[in-house]
């Protein structure tokens, strides 16, 4: 808006309306996140200088070498990141830099890292274009530097802080350095940074706005102290701020270096030219798709408090070079749980989708997904509002990412050129522990274990998927050296990186499989685990084409035992695995208990165990055309059972040997193809006696059934329409448990006063049917006693 | 013009109807869902994914709630190749999944070759670049 003059009340221009507006706009109370910023992720207008720099410089080669320096520099942020930073996310790669335009838009990104965390820093960067440049109490000015980690603002949750520096040249700003880590513990509620038992923002911990946090290249430091002051680790929280900043110092550096050799308006252009190129190429690209919808619904099955069915709707509709991610009729948001999702982090997540498993090849920018339209319905779990909780909004976008996948994979198909190959749904969740306490040093910690990042690849259409190969948010992230991390922190991994038998998406060609994990704390005075998965009684992955999905996974735990004292007396007891251990249970006093995988921070003893799984990749095609040979050698490395070779893949052969008999497999599968035309229904038939009209009784159900504008929340007769939709309250886990020992207590009251009446019962009967026989005789007493 | 649509079902735009690519079946009207020319199957989802760990000692397993979700299973009806997989809970109207539009597909084939295979795509655009002498 524009500067409203000061008006005097004997002012010809003076009026009430006019006085109101000025009014309102000197008094502003609060600053929230801007829905036209949040709401658009299209790049910004091109500006008069990017135009006068546009026409200056039109030769695509010095644009491409303008464009590899900046690149280049990036590239050197990230390994002075990777290499320097203090979080355990940094070490394994949960960063990224990147540069923006001067208006904001994310031109370029470092090649490796997790690219949604700098495709959705755009956000904020316009956040303080629009209202920090003109605000004499802020201002943007050479050597400033800004900071920002509230997910409302721009990116997915606050554990990830983002440094942003303008970039000037002879007075007039022409870009922004940026970087963004995984920095785990912001003080919230729960230790590590994600905390699942949060039930409000304000139990989320550190949220920051865009905000300016240091001056000529220099940190502040009051403000750095109170950010210390709230979180868990506070010199990880001024190591990796320094880090950060000079990180965009060097990236800067960089950007001027290429202005020095190339000229300015060389480099703006180049960022410009970069975002306009790469929007027409991806608008080319999804022109060579088919015409036509694509429908998929993945049903989440936890809040990671308790297990509810949270459905995720896609209809993914393409026309011309448009393409539409349609996800109305999707759950309810939760009004007191933390798995809600701002729409700006979903589109981020689907960004990230076509930058890393569709088109890899183009330039990692924002303009990938600038032609795409998302839509949601407000307060619905993937457009939540101000007030939900969303640290955990991967809970609900990583599904809406499965589906996306998915769907893009249909709809794709047919197309003859690909940048990449077809691949079933990736593992999506965060199967890893989160940890906090007390270290050997002495040190408060909270942060997360890098198997965060050992998410399993689903199967391609020729080949068999990667076993915990890279997470779905990064390229180039690593799972970690175990070793290492006992140096810091007080637990050791019993089992690590070791794939579990049968962990895998079945299909003609497999999914990648996932490893176990064992953990035990070793010596602190105070140190628990938390887990923040979904995906205990449904399945994450999804298979493609007749693949199946991923199984499902459970947290087990072993308490009441110290493991480390039994490996010192009797070794040879210990099984190193989680099934053998769960199963054998081969500590006598100990007490075995599964659970789904939301933990929140639990304390633990030495030597209790904490044992979960690695999720599989989504199977592709029918488990009966997969080569017998690829069966018997997983079945040789111990990767399948011989009881899913029989029943699943239907192979026939030596037990002793595993050698093939090619003709009884031949038979076996053609016996199982005939058995399933016989067991077959038709369509048509099969959907009479299948479909219902409203969702179970018996499963919490949130989100449509059969009609996207009619929405469930919690039970078939709990509805709601787009425009009445909801936040969901939950009750408190523990109020549940409550109620349900509560009633059990009043059912066992109830059943122990009938039996003490029953047993009661034959003494009454008895004393009254021998009542009149003693009244007889004591008659017969008083007349003899009358005589 | 016949146009591969899945691993396992592609449309011919002469007829308009949805083949099976392993036996040439005629599935039905490509302008309708594939689904109505299948067989079907409710499966337990535990007789895929069986349970790891002793159903009668734990609750979670490693295998699906069959009282949570079923699987689908859509098969070929002449020669019983397993098409699609469906994970849906109890009730739930399965999707209509794929539904192209006919007349745009015959449009955007036109000048493209016919595929005897399905592209698979590069393990990396480069791959396909890759300058050869």
């Amino acid at each position: 808006m524009d500067k409203i003059e000061a008006l005097e009340p004997n002012d010809d221009q003076f009026d009430e309306e006019t006085m109101m507006a000025k009014f309102l706009e000197e008094t502003t109370l609060f600053l929230g996140p801007d829905p036209e910023i949040m709401g658009d992720h299209d790049l910004a207008e091109r500006s008069d200088r990017e135009d006068e720099a546009m026409k200056k410089v039109t030769d695509p080669a010095t644009l491409a070498i303008v464009r590899d320096r900046i690149l280049a520099g990036a590239n050197e942020g990230f390994e002075m990141l990777e290499n320097m930073g203090a979080a355990p996310g940094a070490k394994w790669g949960d960063l990224v830099t990147g540069v923006f335009s001067a208006a904001g838009d994310l031109a370029i990104s470092s090649t490796g890292g997790v690219l949604i965390f700098s495709s959705l820093v755009h956000h904020p960067v316009k956040f303080i274009n629009k209202y920090w440049r003109d605000e004499p109490t802020v201002g943007i000015r050479p050597g400033d530097v800004f900071m920002h980690n509230d997910a409302r603002y721009g990116n997915i949750h606050n554990t990830d802080q983002s440094m942003m520096l303008p970039v000037f040249h002879e007075g007039v700003l022409i870009a922004w350095a940026g970087a963004t880590v995984h920095e785990g513990e912001n003080g919230a509620v729960e230790p590590g940074g994600m905390p699942s038992s949060a039930e409000s923002v304000f139990d989320e911990g550190l949220k920051l706005s865009p905000l300016k946090v240091g001056e000529n290249y220099e940190l502040k430091r009051d403000l750095v102290t109170y950010f210390q002051n709230t979180v868990r680790e506070p010199k990880l929280q001024y190591e990796d701020m320094k880090v950060k900043m000079f990180v965009c110092r060097r990236i800067e550096a960089r950007i001027r270096e290429a202005i020095d050799e190339y000229g300015v308006d060389a480099v703006i252009a180049c960022l410009r030219v970069g975002l306009e190129d790469t929007r027409a190429e991806v608008r080319r690209r999804v022109s060579e798709w088919p015409d036509g919808t694509v429908r998929y619904s993945h049903f989440a099955d936890s809040t990671l408090r308790e297990n509810v069915m949270i459905k995720i709707k896609l209809e993914l509709r393409k026309k011309g070079d448009t393409l539409t991610f349609d996800f109305r009729g999707s759950s309810p948001e939760f009004a007191n749980r933390c798995n809600n999702t701002v729409q700006a982090s979903l589109k981020g997540m689907i960004c990230q989708l076509f930058l890393a498993f569709i088109w890899p090849d183009l330039p990692r920018c924002q303009a990938a997904f600038a032609p795409m339209v998302v839509l949601t319905d407000e307060k619905s779990a993937l457009n939540s509002s101000y007030l939900t909780p969303n640290a955990q909004s991967m809970m609900t976008f990583f599904p809406a990412f499965t589906g996306a996948q998915i769907a893009c994979a249909k709809l794709m198909f047919s197309i003859p050129n690909k940048s990449t190959k077809v691949v079933a749904a990736w593992y999506d969740m965060i199967n890893t522990f989160l940890y906090g306490g007390m270290t050997q040093h002495g040190e408060i910690v909270g942060n997360v274990c890098a198997d965060i990042n050992g998410m399993s690849g689903g199967a391609h259409g020729d080949r068999d998927g990667e076993n915990a190969v890279a997470p779905i948010f990064a390229t180039m992230a690593d799972i970690g050296e175990q070793e290492l991390v006992e140096e810091e922190v007080p637990f050791i991994q019993i089992v690590s990186k070791r794939l579990l038998m049968d962990n895998q998406g079945m299909g003609k060609h497999r999914g990648g499989m996932g490893y176990e994990m064992m953990v035990a704390m070793t010596d602190s005075e105070q140190w628990g685990f938390m887990v923040t998965c979904i995906g205990s009684k449904t399945p994450n992955a999804a298979g493609l084409f007749g693949g199946y999905a991923c199984p499902t996974y459970p947290l087990c735990k072993v308490k009441g035992v110290d493991v480390f004292e039994m490996f010192k007396s009797n070794p040879e007891d210990f099984s190193y695995s989680m099934i053998d251990v769960m199963n054998n249970q081969p500590f006598k006093e100990a007490t075995y208990s599964t659970h789904h995988m939301g933990l929140q921070y639990e304390l633990t003893r030495r030597g209790e165990l904490y044992m979960i799984s690695q999720g599989a990749g989504g199977g592709y095609g029918d488990v009966l055309e997969r080569d017998p040979l690829d069966v018997m050698r997983d079945v040789e490395e111990k990767l399948t059972s011989q009881t899913l070779a029989n029943n699943i893949y239907k192979v026939v052969y030596d037990t002793e040997t595993l050698v093939v008999d090619e003709a009884a497999t031949q038979k076996a599968r053609d016996k199982e193809r005939a058995a399933r035309k016989k067991r077959g229904m038709p369509f048509k038939q099969f959907c009479k006696q299948w479909s219902t009209k409203k969702p179970p009784a018996n499963i919490p159900f949130y989100g449509s059934w059969d009609d996207s504008k009619l929405i469930y929340g919690g039970s078939p007769e709990e509805t709601m329409t787009p425009d009445t939709m909801r936040s969901i309250t939950m009750p408190h886990p523990k109020d549940v448990r409550i109620e349900a020992l509560e009633a059990e207590l009043e059912a066992a009251q109830k059943k122990l006063a009938r039996s003490a009446k029953a047993k009661a019962a034959p003494k009454a009967k008895a004393k009254a049917k021998a009542a009149p026989k003693a009244k007889a005789k004591a008659v017969r007493k008083g007349r003899k006693k009358s005589r | 013009m016949k146009v591969i649509m899945t691993e396992t079902l592609l449309i011919d735009l002469d007829t308009e109807k949805w083949h099976c690519r392993r036996c040439d079946k005629k599935i039905g009207s490509a302008r309708k869902s594939y689904k109505e020319g299948m067989l079907v199957y409710e499966r337990d989802p535990q007789d895929i994914h069986p349970t790891q760990l002793d159903p009668e000692k734990y609750e979670f397993t490693f295998a699906p709630d069959p009282k949570w979700i079923r699987i689908l299973e859509y098969y070929c009806p002449k020669c019983g190749v397993m098409v699609e997989t469906e994970y849906l809970p109890k009730g739930h109207p399965p999707a209509h999944d794929l539904e192209f539009d006919i007349d745009a597909l015959r449009e955007q084939w036109k000048d493209r070759e016919e595929l005897t295979e399905p592209a698979y795509g590069p393990d990396l655009q480069m791959e396909r670049k890759v300058h050869r002498h």
